[in-house]
């Protein structure tokens, strides 16, 4: 047991890797590159959900570890482990992999090959975003995500692929140039880029404020950008209207947001502490803005990329509260957004596959001919809005409830005002494409209920939705386990094995 | 294979120019071959023959790791495991533009011969240049190497660029070959020696300070041409665009790896004394270049001249890791230089298999749909823009890592900084090929499809070791940056050095 215990975050890593050079290697005939594609990725979940049956909740530090060198100069080690604030995070890549084949396997049709390869890629580059605890090696990770969707975009762009899939990786890529920076300064500083040595070092050492803070800095604007935090959203919308539906999915949100819990808090408590206040105001105006552009916006695509803006903007909230109770509902809404997300999509894919078109206008009374997929994507939307005893309700309740009571009550006002708000785009995207009159596009095609693959995809994802909002303790027991940097509750001891390195000062240099 | 040893162990002096040697035989049979062969006869075997040749070479560089460093012929030549490292990569590039070249030279093209010959000439130069510890024969061995570029760049007689390349480059080369041979008879004249130890040891105690100085200037002039980097690089474009893009693969990396190392001799092994002179300035450069290089590659249209103002660019980042005195510039300068041959020979391969050895398909807007029209083709070019922007696991990225940490470490943070933001501004240009390359185009469905060669063995090779050097040097880099540190080790203890050696960091007072 212990040897796979050890080796589990390296196989749900190269297992798809292993798919797609499969994919490459296969002919593109009888739609087998979907088919290994598929497979790959629900070996993947599979091997995923070794990781929450095997976890012991309530246990200190990371569980799954392994770490071997991988650079002799400068030290990288290839070091992977998770606790539980990664852990359900994990997960849910391996969940919305095999939803994300579902969702492409009518939509794209030319080059396959080359899509499920990069998918695959992109796959292996998120979980090791995830699992890594070597600076390095997430690095190389952080970066490595980039590229396939990137590509993919351009390939697949309804309208002006390579513009939005340039716009995404600009955004993305420049801000990661001082976070290299940053990463190789406090190399030279502590001498490791090892994240539970940084951890203790970063809370022991010496150093001097101000150039913390610039590194600290860094680490917040690369993982501003993407999540994105308010004013810095402006590749979203574009990739949302360009990209894939598999990928739409994954873009947004967790990297980001994951990276700021364990690398910004994690590592700098002190000057997370400080940029809190500013955050939370870009947090709040971030919802609001989100929200009310969703309001406005014709194409289904960049609603649900306002839409996005504002539910993330809203865990960001919930981040930069610096609250335990904030931290587990946000690590929570993290979870439920993508769940619900990815039904949402998969649902809003299947119209544009059936109508062609992602103007809302062009739809109406969808309702009588898709009986299934309305009743479907009325939950997801539900869901979406934080209606209770549905998953969205417990994240934001947490979210809201621990930023009213210890952070600020006038904050946590507007941004419940986003709330309402969200209410109101959703319903009336559900009124505009499901209800109403039907439209001369609705009836110029037969009707088209949702299929088998898409329901057996889309109900474990809904009855998922309906679990998390009955039964949040499944998770949130695992979660606490993970969200506590410890320099916030007080010193932590130093511990035996790590080294102690002589820290320059400023001055010395 | 052990009397051969031994024979070479007895006679160590050849023993340290073995790899020249068997590369000048080969050029010269080449050549004799090529002239008695009938006009008309198919002169492909003869890239062959250069290709084993250069194989044999590369062998013989690494043999060349049994002897101890040190120096033959009158110390004029060392041999050291830094000289091996430029060695093996130099005949590695060469190896892999003669494969590129078999494939794609037209059939019937004149002077077929004189073209490998040509190659495996410019490799000898190429590689004296990296093992040369004295001035003159640092001269000569440039000369080797550019007199040979030059008609390489010019090859293609026919069309008005490649002469007006091939003039241009060797105006202007030979001017700046000039201003080094100006620098040597000075240094000359201040020290009394063309040694380059011997001028480590004397120079920061000449008489005449000035003239150290001056003819510090000048050499670092001579080579910063022959390196492209700003402000000395206008020839680049010109040159790229005219000359065929097989000499391209060569010429934007076989004769700068050359550069490289001769610069490192000169500012490490020569002049470590003035390092608070050169330092700065190559800081300096190094900004200019990436910044000249990258914006002016944002508004290039031709794709050819777009990838040499990012040559320009990549000598930028290169000069970056100089600014690191001591610590660990040189592995890193030296793994750069690798990383970035590797791509730049792969991604010029895929150039040659697009656009054809006559530039048939010059410009940006002719990438568009690539990816669906050849997907090979498409996902290489994808994968080598890839790595020339730096993402992580390929060459490129490990290749910037070293070189702007080398940077950090010698406490240029500003300097990083400026590097890595010039490569959020490369990535701009790198994907606007690589995502027109990805994008479907509709009109272009089923044309051109003609223009897509069939891809034969020895181009497959080649594209096969370009692939697998950028790969291994992105998830394995540590053989080679192990090979680069051995280097910098021999590269930094000179056997000559004695105990009245500089210390670094000062100026030696004036007698």
């Amino acid at each position: 047991m212990d040897a796979i215990n050890q080796s589990i975050l390296t196989l749900i890593l190269l297992v798809p890797l292993a798919g797609a050079v499969l994919v490459v290697l296969t002919p593109d005939r009888f739609k087998l590159p979907n088919w290994i594609a598929l497979l790959t990725t629900l070996a993947t979940f599979g091997l995923a959900l070794h990781l929450p049956a095997h976890f012991v909740a309530g246990q200190d530090g990371f569980q799954f570890e392994t770490s071997v060198s991988w650079i002799d100069s400068p030290k990288i080690f290839y070091h992977v482990g998770v606790d539980g604030l990664s852990l359900w995070l994990v997960v849910l890549v391996g969940l919305l992999a095999p939803v994300g084949v579902v969702a492409s396997w009518n939509a794209i049709k030319e080059r396959r090959k080359i899509f499920y390869t990069l998918f695959l890629v992109q796959q292996t580059a998120m979980v090791g975003v995830f699992i890594s605890l070597d600076l390095m090696v997430y690095y190389g990770f952080w970066e490595l995500s980039l590229v396939p969707m990137a590509i993919l975009i351009a390939m697949y762009g309804r309208k002006d692929g390579p513009k939005a899939a340039l716009k995404f990786f600009l955004f993305t890529f420049i801000p990661s140039a001082p976070l290299l920076v940053a990463i190789l300064w406090l190399y030279k500083l502590t001498g490791s880029f090892d994240f539970v040595t940084l951890q203790v070092l970063l809370a022991h050492g010496n150093f001097s404020r101000a150039a913390l803070c610039w590194v600290a800095l860094a680490f917040l604007f690369a993982f501003a950008v993407k999540v994105p935090v308010f004013p810095l959203h402006g590749w979203l919308a574009d990739t949302f209207s360009e990209a894939p539906v598999a990928l739409a999915m994954v873009v947004a949100g967790k990297l980001g947001l994951y990276s700021m819990l364990r690398f910004h808090i994690g590592l700098f408590p002190v000057q997370a502490r400080q940029a809190a206040p500013y955050l939370i105001a870009l947090a709040v105006i971030g919802i609001l803005y989100g929200a009310c552009l969703a309001l406005v916006q014709r194409d289904f695509w960049r609603l649900m990329a306002f839409a996005a803006l504002s539910h993330l903007s809203l865990i960001v909230l919930g981040i930069y509260g610096l609250t335990f109770t904030g931290w587990t509902g946000a690590v929570y809404q993290i979870l439920n957004h993508g769940v619900v997300d990815a039904a949402l999509f998969l649902l809003l894919g299947a119209l544009e596959v059936r109508y062609a078109t992602s103007q809302i206008d062009a739809y109406g009374g969808l309702a009588a001919r898709m009986t299934r997929a309305t009743s479907y994507f009325v939950i997801a939307s539900l869901a979406m809005i934080g209606l209770p005893m549905l998953g969205g309700f417990v994240g934001e309740f947490l979210i809201l409830s621990s930023t009213f009571a210890q952070v600020s009550k006038g904050w946590t006002v507007a941004a419940a005002l986003g709330v309402i708000l969200g209410a109101a785009y959703m319903l009336w995207l559900v009124q505009r494409l499901f209800y109403g009159s039907e439209s001369k596009l609705v009836k110029s095609k037969p009707a088209d209920d949702a299929h088998f693959g898409e329901l057996a995809i889309l109900t474990p994802l809904v009855v998922l939705i309906v679990v998390m909002g009955l039964a949040p303790s499944l998770w949130t027991n695992s979660i606490q386990t993970g969200v506590h940097p410890p320099a916030l509750d007080g010193a932590v001891p130093l511990p035996q094995n790590v080294l102690q390195i002589p820290v320059q000062e400023e001055g010395q240099r | 294979m052990t009397p051969l040893l031994d024979f070479l162990l007895i006679h160590a002096d050849l023993f340290r120019i073995l790899p020249e040697v068997v590369l000048t035989l080969t050029g010269v049979t080449v050549m004799l071959i090529d002239a008695s062969l009938p006009v008309g006869f198919p002169r492909r075997m003869l890239g062959f023959l250069a290709a084993v040749g250069t194989t044999l070479a590369l062998w013989a560089s690494l043999m060349q790791l049994s002897l101890p460093v040190g120096t033959s012929f009158f110390g004029t030549v060392e041999t050291s495991p830094f000289t091996v490292f430029f060695h093996v990569l130099i005949c590695g590039i060469v190896l892999v533009a003669l494969l590129l070249s078999l494939d794609t030279l037209p059939e019937h093209s004149h002077h077929q011969g004189e073209f490998y010959a040509l190659i495996v000439f410019g490799a000898v130069g190429m590689c004296l240049l990296t093992g040369a510890v004295e001035l003159l024969l640092v001269f000569i061995s440039l000369e080797i190497s550019s007199i040979s570029t030059y008609i390489l760049a010019g090859y293609r007689k026919e069309t008005g660029r490649g002469p007006e390349a091939a003039i241009k480059y060797f105006l202007l080369g030979s001017f700046a070959t000039g201003f080094l041979l100006y620098g040597i008879a000075l240094i000359f004249g201040a020290t009394g020696t063309t040694q380059i130890y011997e001028i480590a040891r004397l120079a920061p105690a000449a008489e005449n300070h000035s003239l150290v100085l001056a003819a510090l200037a000048l050499m670092l002039v001579g080579i910063l041409f022959k390196v492209s980097a700003a402000p000395f690089h206008v020839w680049t474009p010109d040159v790229y665009e005219g000359a065929p893009s097989p000499v391209v693969a060569l010429l934007s990396t076989a004769p700068k790896a050359g550069a490289f190392a001769l610069l490192l001799r000169v500012v490490y092994e020569m002049f470590p004394s003035l390092h608070n002179l050169w330092a700065p300035l190559l800081w300096m450069v190094a900004v200019l270049s990436m910044t000249v290089g990258n914006l002016a590659a944002l508004r290039q249209q031709n794709v050819k001249r777009m990838l040499a103002y990012s040559s320009i660019a990549h000598a930028g980042y290169l000069l970056a890791a100089f600014a690191g005195f001591g610590t660990s510039g040189i592995a890193a300068a030296s793994f750069y230089i690798a990383a970035y041959a590797a791509m730049n020979v792969g991604i010029f391969a895929v150039i040659t298999l697009v656009s054809g050895y006559d530039d048939e398909l010059p410009m940006i807007d002719d990438y568009r749909g690539l990816i669906y029209r050849s997907p090979l083709l498409g996902s290489l070019l994808l994968f080598f823009l890839v790595s020339l922007v730096g993402i992580p696991f390929t060459g490129g990225f490990f290749g910037k890592f070293y070189s702007f940490s080398a940077a950090v470490d010698g406490g240029a943070i500003a300097l990083a900084i400026i590097g890595l933001l010039n490569s959020g501004l490369a990535a701009a240009y790198y994907l606007r090929l690589a995502l027109v390359a990805a994008q479907r185009d509709p009109a272009a469905e089923g044309r051109r499809s003609v223009s897509m060669p069939q891809v034969g063995i020895a181009v497959m090779a080649a594209l096969f070791f370009a692939v697998a050097a950028t790969l291994v040097l992105g998830i394995a880099p540590n053989a080679v940056l192990r090979a680069a540190q051995a280097g910098e080790h021999t590269l930094q203890a000179p056997p000559q050095e004695n105990a009245t050696a500089p210390v670094a960091g000062e100026l030696a007072p004036h007698p």
